[in-house]
């Protein structure tokens, strides 16, 4: 105890007005930028996949903006500094996961589809039954995945603008503002808005975590042995965070369940709608494979820095000290910050972690209104009838709903525990949407019924075991603590429910085989997708 | 719907699915992309269940704190800019002229 009352008490970290003015800085730049975007927003294509004009490299970036979540900077790197090794190996399961991305999806989705998954999923199948399909999974995973941001907010703002989590009315003030800004880039600037505001947020993010791993390196004579030798010495775990098991170790559910985890984050990727509409915004197959090139190398570098920034935060602020800092584990990035370049550094580091929330918020938010606007108004209830106009309002409108639906949502669910949600919104993409999307590109007989029996058996298999699991009820980390209705003994479904979704669509389409497959149009599916022939063209303004 | 009579004659992309080169470009992915993808996932989910079921293997010290288990993570990021990489060079060289030529001759018909 006296060696804690000793070090700097982390609640008076770092100045106040330094951060919000970094973080003010950051708002304004972005805005200039969403305003001369707003410029040449006309047509839907405009607001929904910016005209299809960004570059390779720019949507590779903005890419690296939209995945790069609060979660994945401050929770890999507390982790790590935390656990160890167990939190490394998330950031394994993140990176690896493109490749499924990079090799089976990007470049045969941007072939076909317009706006959004649905366009693909849909492509040859009936389209109202599927399209609903499509939106309902999409709107499930935007939203677990929004509130888990917005959830990690009041957390971020207990940490950097000093506003305790007693003060909840404070709290709820700036996760208001933080919703109204966010409604504001997606309304005024569209896809193309926000992508600046990606790119924008993942050049910073990179460059700061590139300068505190370089730092820490130095201190450390650039030696990682030594580095992680200086981890072990100043962790209450010891040696124990070098090696896996701290997490997941000991008994044989905890084991099946990381193996779940590790499933789901895998095959989790390529199933995120808002990851998947980024591929719209580029002119050709070519350039949305050179984006994901791009962001495989940009996520790749940055985990790797969050490995040294985590076992660096170890070493040198201690993982006693991170651990009992207000935000727990998240606060390891900031106080390592703050312990390498005072309240500068960590006035940077922290205007960009919120700036990442406010940027992935924006991708999420953009994505759940282009799937109902597109697939569900336009296409189920106006049966492909709306004008480009009228869809492009709707979008508008939702976006709307959509950011004070996560305003309310965030402040209700602020300071509840609901990280899972994200690992959650991995295991339904995998299990509603990746399967469909693999199936309708490469499987010549499947069909609506497998596509419906596919989307909705992952999706609502995934959501009940979740429910029936230990994170919703039961043990005193759960969310209903007084009632156990956890028949399901695994905090991630995704071992069940993903083999299950894929088996479902194969089993679908056989039981829906009486309706014959459309051969003209899985023939141009088909060559559609490996070609490019008739895809979706950029617009010069 | 599509009768036989349908098929015969067919439209451009039924008529270009039929068509050697498209064959050809068709199974120059597959051959790249499903093995690839099947090779990757093996050695995610053997280094997942190595790290879960061999922590004590995974614990080896190799050089000073660097253990075998930091070492197998570090290499699924060095497969995975290979992998990458690779691609992207099979790709340019074996899939876009390819590609290209056969987007052109769609759109010459159409």
């Amino acid at each position: 105890m006296s060696t804690l009352a000793q070090a700097p008490a982390p609640t008076t970290v770092g100045n106040v007005f330094v951060n919000i003015g970094i973080f003010l800085a950051f708002v304004i730049v972005t805005l200039v930028f969403v305003y001369r975007a707003s410029r040449t927003n006309r047509t839907a294509s405009d607001y929904y996949a910016a005209g299809r004009s960004f570059t390779g490299p720019q949507n590779g970036v903005a890419i690296a903006g939209d995945y790069l979540s609060a979660a994945s900077f401050l929770g890999i790197a507390g982790a790590i500094a935390v656990n160890g090794y167990d939190g490394f190996l998330y950031s394994i399961g993140f990176l690896v996961a493109w490749l499924v991305a990079l090799l089976l999806v990007a470049e045969l989705l941007r072939n076909t589809g317009k706006f959004t998954m649905g366009d693909v999923l849909a492509f040859r199948m009936r389209q109202r039954p599927v399209r609903a399909a499509a939106a309902t999974s999409t709107l499930v995973v935007s939203f677990f995945y929004l509130l888990a941001q917005m959830a990690g907010a009041g957390g971020l703002i207990a940490l950097l603008l000093q506003i305790p989590n007693s003060n909840r009315l404070g709290q709820s003030v700036v996760i208001a503002v933080v919703g109204i800004l966010m409604i504001v880039y997606v309304l005024v600037g569209g896809m193309k808005g926000t992508t600046y505001v990606q790119i924008i947020k993942a050049v910073l993010l990179i460059i700061g975590a590139a300068v505190m791993t370089t730092w820490v390196l130095g201190i450390s004579g650039f030696n990682l042995s030594g580095l992680l030798g200086d981890a072990v010495a100043n962790s209450p775990k010891g040696e124990a965070l070098l090696n896996p098991g701290l997490i997941y170790g000991g008994s044989s559910l905890a084991r099946i369940d990381f193996l779940s985890l590790g499933l789901a984050l895998v095959l989790g990727t390529a199933g995120l709608p808002h990851i998947l509409m980024r591929f719209y915004t580029v002119p050709t197959a070519k350039e949305a494979r050179r984006s994901v090139v791009w962001a495989i190398w940009l996520i790749g570098i940055f985990y790797l820095f969050t490995l040294i920034l985590g076992y660096g935060a170890a070493a040198l602020v201690g993982s006693e000290q991170i651990a009992s800092a207000p935000g727990g584990a998240n606060s390891a990035a900031p106080l390592l910050a703050y312990r390498l370049g005072g309240e500068i550094l960590l006035g940077l580091i922290s205007a960009v972690a919120f700036a990442t929330i406010l940027a992935v918020v924006a991708g999420l938010t953009i994505t759940a209104s282009a799937s109902f606007a597109h697939d569900v108004y336009a296409n189920v209830i106006k049966r492909g009838k709306a004008s480009p106009d009228e869809e492009v309002r709707v979008a508008r409108t939702t976006a709307f709903v959509v950011g004070i639906v996560a305003i309310v949502g965030g402040i209700l669910v602020n300071g509840i525990n609901v990280a899972f949600l994200v690992a959650l919104a991995f295991a339904v993409a995998a299990s509603s949407n990746l399967p469909t999307i693999l199936y309708s590109l490469f499987w010549r007989r499947f069909n609506t019924t497998g596509a419906l029996w596919s989307i909705y058996g992952g999706l609502i298999s995934c959501v009940l075991l979740i429910i029936f699991s230990p994170v919703v009820s039961g043990p005193t980390s759960a969310i209903f603590k007084n009632v156990d209705f956890s028949l399901f003994p695994l905090s991630n479904p995704g071992i069940v429910s993903i083999p299950l979704s894929f088996l479902l669509g194969i089993v679908g389409t056989y039981v829906g085989a009486n309706r014959e497959v459309d051969e003209a149009k899985f023939a141009e599916m088909e060559v559609r997708s490996l070609t490019g022939a008739g895809s979706e063209k950029a617009i010069a303004h | 719907m599509s009768t036989t009579e349908h098929r015969s004659t067919g439209t451009i992309y039924e008529q270009v699915q039929a068509s050697p080169e498209f064959a050809d470009l068709r199974s120059r992915l597959r051959r790249f992309v499903f093995p690839v993808s099947a090779a990757f996932l093996a050695w995610y989910m053997a280094y997942v269940l190595l790290a879960s079921y061999a922590p004590g293997f995974m614990s080896i010290k190799v050089a000073g704190n660097i253990n075998v288990g930091l070492i197998i993570g570090l290499l699924q990021f060095v497969s995975t800019f290979a992998i990458t990489t690779a691609y992207g060079l099979y790709a340019s060289k074996h899939l876009d002229p390819a590609a290209d030529r056969i987007r052109r001759q769609i759109e010459d018909a159409t």
